[in-house]
């Protein structure tokens, strides 16, 4: 199997250097630990509004929120593969027969388990304060995060190759990923919100993927909305794999 | 032949603003190169040599035209095309936190080439190019002959039949570029045909079996350096003059000269030879009043070749 063994060898590669740089740890676990430390508190408070609220139930709603929020992220890839496009390491590889789906997939693979690892973190250093979730639940959880991770990372590698500069890569991401943050409810669920918002959250399907994840949570995998999110983000997933590796065949100049 | 194109036409669509206008980037190239020869594309930086290069390494794919490399077929099996060539592209190739080795290694199993068998290839390479002290340090601490070297062995990791080098010797200091040109034909005695494109004159010269010159996105002239500068046919008497029009008419029915070229500052004559030429020349021009800087006697050289087919300077353009 070529195209298995391409991927494994550029995933790699990837690990190989993500780990001889582990800043990105520090980051992973300061930056939700600001959000636990400093907002969580609030969150719980301006909920309390609708009826009294354990800690527990807090961290349940905003732990979920907080794993979309970091899985987002994972569009900002693009910039990674900016700066190899500059460096001509795409250029070296795409003049090898190495698989195209296999230069994608390994760097996305990559950004999957960094952010895996950053997911089980924030769950982890939410336990102090409250939080409680059955291992199997939390891991139906991480599979969603997983898949989000997935079509956001290969997202943005096929935005970071088309668009060829961060200049133009910084503005574009930040007017897209901030509505749909808004729209995921990803900070306040959006059972607040009136009739009209929700309509339109409706179209943004990490809005599915939110209400999954704190179904999840809350320790309802049954709930409707686990399997409407797999339904959702698959087929997408799959779009952006395939949109994604022909950019990396496709020549870039 | 190694390499036989025919017909190769590349255009983009660049936009200025709101107009958008398409740039015939390559015409119609057509040349052949044979096995274990250093070829050379010579040429001014926008003359189409990068874009030919990059559709002959799979990177471009072609408007039209055709070409066979190393027995396979560019259009119909680009994936054949990048198991018999290197390529070493302009910018380099290498990641800053990575180290030579892993680059090497990396790069040959991106070949299929087993794990053993890559790393014993990468250790080949690296002293094959002097490279084996620096071998684990990453690429951000080696210099730019350093980091030119490892470009060229990451192009010639899997034993490729040709090897493309775009540029090899651009921002190199003149004694890093004095060493490249050694590895150059050190890839030639390995048994490779090397397609290199330059916009050096004495590079071209030094250096390649043969060339094609190449201007607005074609072959103007193709051939063994001596053999292009033979074409110009004999020798040139380049003289430095203010009036420099109105020496060139003195010369216009001059029976051995044979053609008359004018640059800003300089006239040129192309003579049989040269030695009894200048003294007709120094007669002609005192007889009719027209004072002169300086009066040279050269060999044609590729630039005098790229003049007489141009109409151009290359060290102008």
């Amino acid at each position: 199997m070529k195209f298995l063994r391409d991927t494994w060898l550029v995933f790699q590669r990837q690990m190989q250097l993500l780990l001889r740089n582990p800043v990105w740890v520090a980051v992973g676990i300061i930056q939700p630990l600001f959000y636990l430390l400093l907002f969580a508190p609030l969150m719980k408070q301006a909920l309390s509004a609708g009826g009294p609220m354990t800690d527990e139930q807090a961290y349940r709603i905003f732990v979920p929120g907080m794993l979309v929020m970091v899985a987002l992220f994972s569009a900002f890839s693009g910039f990674g593969i900016i700066a190899e496009l500059r460096a001509g390491v795409i250029e070296r590889n795409r003049v090898t027969p190495v698989s195209r789906v296999a230069l994608l997939l390994g760097r996305s693979l990559r950004d999957v388990v960094q952010l895996l690892f950053q997911a089980v973190l924030v769950t982890l250093l939410a336990v102090p304060f409250g939080l409680r979730v059955a291992v199997g639940d939390a891991l139906l959880a991480y599979l969603l995060i997983g898949l989000m991770t997935l079509l956001l990372s290969s997202t943005g590698y096929a935005l970071g190759l088309t668009l060829r500069s961060e200049d133009a890569m910084a503005p574009m991401l930040n007017t897209v990923i901030q509505p749909i943050m808004l729209l995921a409810g990803i900070f306040l669920p959006l059972t607040f919100a009136p009739q009209w918002l929700k309509n339109v959250a409706n179209i943004n399907p990490f809005k599915w993927a939110t209400d999954a994840v704190r179904a999840l949570f809350a320790g309802n995998p049954g709930d409707d909305a686990v399997w409407q999110a797999l339904a959702i983000l698959t087929p997408l997933t799959v779009l952006a794999l395939f949109i994604s590796s022909r950019t990396f065949a496709k020549s870039v100049r | 032949m190694i390499i036989e194109t025919s017909g190769l036409r590349k255009s983009f669509r660049s936009r200025a603003g709101r107009e958008s206008k398409t740039v015939e980037a390559v015409r119609g190239v057509d040349l052949s190169v044979a096995e274990g020869e250093i070829f050379g594309f010579l040429g001014p930086n926008g003359a189409g040599k990068t874009t030919t290069l990059r559709m002959l390494a799979t990177l471009l794919e072609p408007d039209g035209g055709s070409a066979v490399i190393a027995g396979a077929d560019l259009r119909k099996d680009p994936g054949e095309v990048r198991r018999r060539i290197g390529y070493v592209a302009q910018g380099g190739s290498t990641w800053d936190e990575s180290t030579g080795r892993e680059e090497l290694v990396l790069h040959a199993r991106m070949y299929g080439i087993g794990k053993a068998d890559a790393q014993r290839r990468a250790a080949e390479a690296l002293d094959t190019f002097e490279l084996a002290e620096y071998a684990d340090r990453r690429c951000k601490t080696y210099s730019g002959g350093q980091r030119r070297r490892v470009d060229i062995a990451l192009g010639i990791i899997h034993s490729p039949k040709v090897v493309f080098l775009d540029e090899p010797t651009t921002g190199l200091d003149p004694q890093s570029r004095a060493h490249m040109w050694g590895e150059v034909r050190k890839l030639r005695e390995m048994g490779m045909t090397v397609f290199l494109t330059t916009h050096y004159l004495d590079e071209a010269d030094a250096l390649c079996d043969r060339l094609a010159i190449m201007d607005h996105g074609q072959i103007v002239a193709e051939g063994t350096p001596a053999d292009l500068k033979q074409e110009v046919l004999g020798d040139v008497v380049s003289v430095n003059a203010r009036e420099v029009a109105k020496a060139a008419d003195l010369f216009d029915n001059a029976e051995y000269v044979r053609k008359v070229e004018t640059t800003e500052q300089s006239l040129r004559l192309y003579v049989e030879d040269g030695a009894s030429a200048i003294p007709h020349v120094l007669r002609t021009l005192d007889a009719e009043g027209v004072s002169i800087e300086g009066i040279e006697l050269h060999r044609p050289s590729l630039d005098d070749v790229f003049l007489a087919k141009t109409g151009r300077s290359l060290r102008e353009s």
